[in-house]
């Protein structure tokens, strides 16, 4: 794979990735 | 007055929502969808639609269920106060059902290859064996050529699976089944990518999925292609996540949710784009081949590549094939049953059905729709409907209920309420979304495309005759119209019930 190919893979990772840890942090922190 | 049902978890409403999400599009169209429009670059428009259109849409579709708490029809004749809205809820419903009696058919297409996947009974050239063999397709969809019978056995088993389901109920039959389901699926999905990756060559696979090329970013037409992918995905203009949404608790959070179910939706999209990849850079590299030669979307990859691909793996090929039909599977189910569930919900709510009765009669007018479907003509009505739905049906749908929560309900008030029980929360951006961004995109979207089957035809590779054309609008135009007399028949009157908020 190219690094272009590795840094697209890098930051989809983290926006998908870390977009869900935020909002099940979020429910974990309120439980309404 | 009969007590409305309620998820009996939040988890339970998630697997259900997600599965309802989570359907054939994530598997055979966003990968290909990706690779087509620029690789990795794509995820930058992809994450824009997603962001301006797609969460706030659910964020409508959810709120508009858990406030009204109403079925489609009658949540937009309680919200608005009038009675004629309430077209655009029968129509997502009557769309629904539409959709839904053709995809139960490619269900079927599945649980039959599901069987042949051990045997690998395709043989070596899937393509025939798919067209001629399996669907007897005519290459006309005005030339019917008789029932295939094994299509339409398949058929009434998938019925029977979505009448045994939602009949249950909604904790006892579609909780309880997309619990299970859901997890199965991607416990499926991470097998699927963890083989894919290890085959000789998949890593050329993955490098044409990933590396970007940004100039593609400069088309209008890849824009517009990631607003439909978001749109088509997240399952909203069909009344799905409203009904979904009308079973939460008072109180439930609302935006929170739907964040974590486009982020689910999107997340199995991108691991799919791997095990299909992988797998088409396998393939390529033992053809000697670019994987520009052999790589395709829909139901070609899921009946013809992907098999033929598999009948190159050797030794353990058929678990392979077993595992990837049984996802497709899993996820055209989870999809199902909820598209059903809209007509229902609908039944039940606007004409005081029993369950067993609206489901009996949802279950058993799909059916007889989805008959046309099996025949050797049907392939062709299955392309043709798909698209007419997907425009005239769920786009439409969209943005007409966007204006209506932006524009006659009035999208501030619609926001404050949905802050009011969430764990997050949206600012005036979801405003400007809802009253402008997305009516402008679908709505570019629908003149787009019906300019284009004017002009050309539809496909625009080979036409199929006008007369089919026009009859498939024809059945487009016949359900807008039941819609009216749905809104005339309906016996509950919702205009003056107050909101339990």
């Amino acid at each position: 794979m190219t690094v272009a190919a590795w840094l697209m893979l890098t930051i989809i990772v983290c926006v998908l990735f870390g977009g869900m840890a935020y909002c099940l942090r979020m429910a974990m922190k309120k439980r309404l | 007055m009969v007590k409305r049902e309620h998820w009996g978890t939040r988890y339970g409403f998630l697997m259900a929502a997600m599965g309802a999400a989570i359907g054939l599009g994530n598997i055979w169209r966003f990968p290909y969808m990706t690779y087509r429009s620029g690789g990795g670059a794509f995820f930058i428009p992809y994450l824009f639609a997603l962001i301006t259109a797609g969460i706030p849409l659910l964020v409508l579709e959810i709120g508009l269920g858990a406030k009204t708490r109403r079925s489609s029809p009658l949540a937009f004749e309680k919200l608005t106060g009038k009675k004629r809205y309430g077209w655009v809820g029968w129509w997502a419903t009557i769309g629904s059902l539409l959709l839904v009696s053709y995809y139960s058919v490619i269900m079927a297409w599945t649980l039959s290859y599901l069987i042949k996947a051990p045997t690998l009974a395709w043989g070596t050239d899937p393509n025939t064996y798919f067209m001629k063999d399996f669907l007897g397709w005519t290459g006309n969809p005005l030339n019917l050529g008789g029932i295939r019978l094994e299509i339409l056995i398949a058929l009434v088993v998938v019925w029977t699976i979505n009448w045994l389901i939602v009949g249950k109920g909604v904790r006892k039959g579609i909780e309880c089944v997309t619990k299970i389901m859901i997890p199965l699926s991607w416990i499926i999905i991470a097998i699927l990518v963890i083989r894919s990756l290890t085959f000789p060559g998949a890593m050329e696979g993955v490098n044409w999925y990933l590396n970007p090329d940004f100039s593609k970013l400069r088309n209008p037409r890849v824009w517009l292609d990631a607003y439909g992918q978001v749109f088509f995905t997240l399952s909203v203009g069909q009344g799905a996540m409203i009904i979904y949404g009308s079973y939460l608790k008072r109180k439930s959070d609302i935006i929170n949710n739907s964040f974590i179910i486009a982020f689910a939706d999107s997340i199995f999209a991108f691991l799919a784009g791997f095990a299909v990849f992988g797998t088409l850079g396998f393939m390529a590299s033992q053809m000697g081949v670019g994987i520009d030669e052999v790589v395709v979307s829909g139901a070609e990859l899921a009946f013809v590549t992907y098999p033929k691909a598999i009948s190159m793996l050797g030794a353990g090929s058929g678990i392979i094939g077993v595992l990837f039909f049984f996802l497709l599977l899993m996820a055209g189910l989870s999809s199902s049953i909820c598209l059903i569930e809209v007509s229902t919900g609908g039944l039940m709510g606007s004409f005081k059905m029993s369950r067993k009765k609206a489901v009996t009669v949802a279950c058993g007018v799909s059916l007889l729709a989805g008959i046309i479907y099996t025949t050797g003509g049907g392939f062709g009505w299955l392309d043709l409907m798909d698209n007419y739905i997907n425009y005239f049906s769920l786009a439409l749908v969209g943005a007409l209920e966007a204006l209506l929560i932006g524009w006659v309900f009035e999208a501030r008030r619609f926001r404050i309420w949905v802050n009011f029980t969430s764990e997050i929360y949206v600012g005036r951006w979801w405003d400007w979304c809802i009253k402008l961004v997305t009516p402008f995109i679908l709505v570019t979207t629908l003149v787009w495309t019906s300019m284009s089957i004017l002009k050309a035809g539809y496909p625009t590779e080979a036409p199929y005759p006008s007369l089919a054309l026009l009859l498939g609008f024809l059945i487009i135009l016949a359900g807008m119209i039941a819609a009216f007399l749905c809104v005339r028949l309906t016996k509950v009157d919702v205009t003056r019930e107050k909101f339990e908020v």
